[in-house]
């Protein structure tokens, strides 16, 4: 999550204080990003030291200050909503290796570990689904939010799901150390390729 | 008293080589105002436990108990009376009548059950409206949309005196935001006292119970823990 550029958003709408831009922020963003006052004035500090925001009057800080939006600031904030952010790289899933892991380790059933990783998520799908239901019907950002969560989370049951049922089918062998290392090497390249 | 108990309940179909084991000893308590999710991948007995509960099938061993009474105990008049008045089914393919209205579909199983078809007629239309169907309820199944007609289901499923509601992937095809208002309907009709089971593969319909119950092979081998405090995903600190 960008603070630097809600930061811009928010100001793009007009001239704002600091403890403003912070209530703003939280209020937007579903409360689900709590953000202290040090946060925002660090980063409004920075903004106005590279041209993107302009303060009322930079020889006093405080709470009277109010930051307006430069040019700069709106175009940079104009690039970053039209600019992906960055999907193409896997994430080193620390999930997805402690199953591929769990696949050789003795005496450990990688069905078992499968389904202790789905209950806590489906778990925490559960709370997640309460807040949505709790939140009131014209909170856009809260269930906006929460749906992403809902929809994140609903991915990694599915890749269990999806593991659970190949791994049942196909229990890969002991991996020998040069079957290991040579054919993983030249799979990556040809993803590269 | 539960609504709903499954006490060591298996079924098996087929003999000798051809047997199949649907399900194995499996107890199930639902509470009434309890909304329990069955989760488990194809084949896992989740249909079967659904039907089972329903009294459409019976167990080859274990027994069945609806509102405190034993299934098995009972005619198979009575049983189909219990179903009429006290068991609610919604079904991923909805299953409504073709050539009757939303309105006469609700009302069909009061009637069913001896209900005058006007006063069958007047709780249908309550039901309906509670579901915001109040406009639709003259139109035939073919003319609602895919969202409309499984509101229609699940009218038909809670109207009377229910005090069970199943549920087989009740939001069937219906893309996220109308399979959400499905189980929004689900939730509230069983936090108004009626306990609901829903079979469902799909992790966000199952996230809307109270307990998940996780299925495999025909057994029970998992469910979650009951839920902290409400707010704690909101108290987490900052990522």
């Amino acid at each position: 999550m960008s603070v630097r550029h809600a930061v811009l958003a928010l100001l793009s709408e007009g001239p704002k204080y600091g403890l403003q831009l912070r209530h703003e922020f939280e209020e937007r963003t579903g409360e689900v990003w709590p953000m202290n006052v040090g946060q925002i004035y660090t980063t409004l500090q920075r903004l106005e030291r590279d041209g993107l925001v302009e303060s009322d009057d930079s020889e006093v800080d405080g709470p009277q200050k109010a930051f307006r939006l430069t040019s700069e600031g709106a175009a940079e904030l104009d690039q970053w909503l039209r600019t992906p952010p960055d999907l193409g790289s896997p994430p080193r899933d620390e999930l997805v290796i402690k199953v591929l892991v769990a696949i050789h380790v003795p005496g450990v059933d990688v069905h078992e570990v499968i389904q202790a990783h789905r209950r806590r998520v489906v778990e925490l799908m559960q709370e997640w689904t309460r807040v949505k239901r709790d939140a009131d019907a014209e909170d856009t950002s809260l269930t906006l939010v929460v749906d992403a969560e809902l929809f994140r989370l609903d991915s990694v049951v599915r890749w269990l799901d999806a593991a659970d049922s190949r791994l049942r089918r196909f229990v890969p062998s002991e991996p020998t150390p040069r079957a290991a290392t040579k054919p993983a090497s030249a799979k990556r390249e040809a993803v590269q390729r | 008293m539960s609504a709903l108990e499954l006490q060591s309940v298996s079924k098996v179909y087929g003999r000798g080589a051809a047997e199949v084991h649907a399900l194995r000893e499996v107890s199930l308590v639902v509470e009434p105002g309890e909304l329990v999710a069955v989760m488990g991948p194809s084949g896992s007995g989740k249909s079967t436990l659904l039907t089972i509960a329903g009294t459409l099938e019976s167990p080859s061993t274990g027994e069945v108990v609806i509102g405190g009474t034993p299934v098995a105990n009972l005619s198979r008049n009575q049983q189909a009376a219990m179903r009429r008045r006290s068991i609610g089914y919604v079904f991923q393919d909805f299953n409504l009548l073709a050539g009757l209205t939303a309105a006469e579909n609700v009302a069909l199983p009061l009637e069913l059950d001896g209900i005058s078809t006007k006063q069958a007629r007047r709780r249908a239309l309550e039901a309906l409206e509670r579901l915001g169907l109040t406009e639709r309820a003259e139109h035939f199944p073919d003319d609602l949309s895919g969202g409309e007609r499984q509101r229609v289901a699940i009218a038909r499923a809670v109207v009377g005196e229910r005090h069970l509601l199943l549920a087989d992937e009740p939001s069937g095809a219906l893309d996220s935001v109308n399979g959400e208002a499905v189980m929004r309907l689900v939730r509230s009709t069983c936090s108004g006292g009626v306990a609901g089971v829903v079979v469902t593969h799909d992790a966000q319909l199952a996230s809307w119970a109270d307990r998940v119950v996780f299925l495999r092979d025909g057994r029970v081998v998992d469910q979650t823990a009951p839920p902290e405090g409400p707010e704690s995903l909101l108290e987490a600190p900052a990522r």
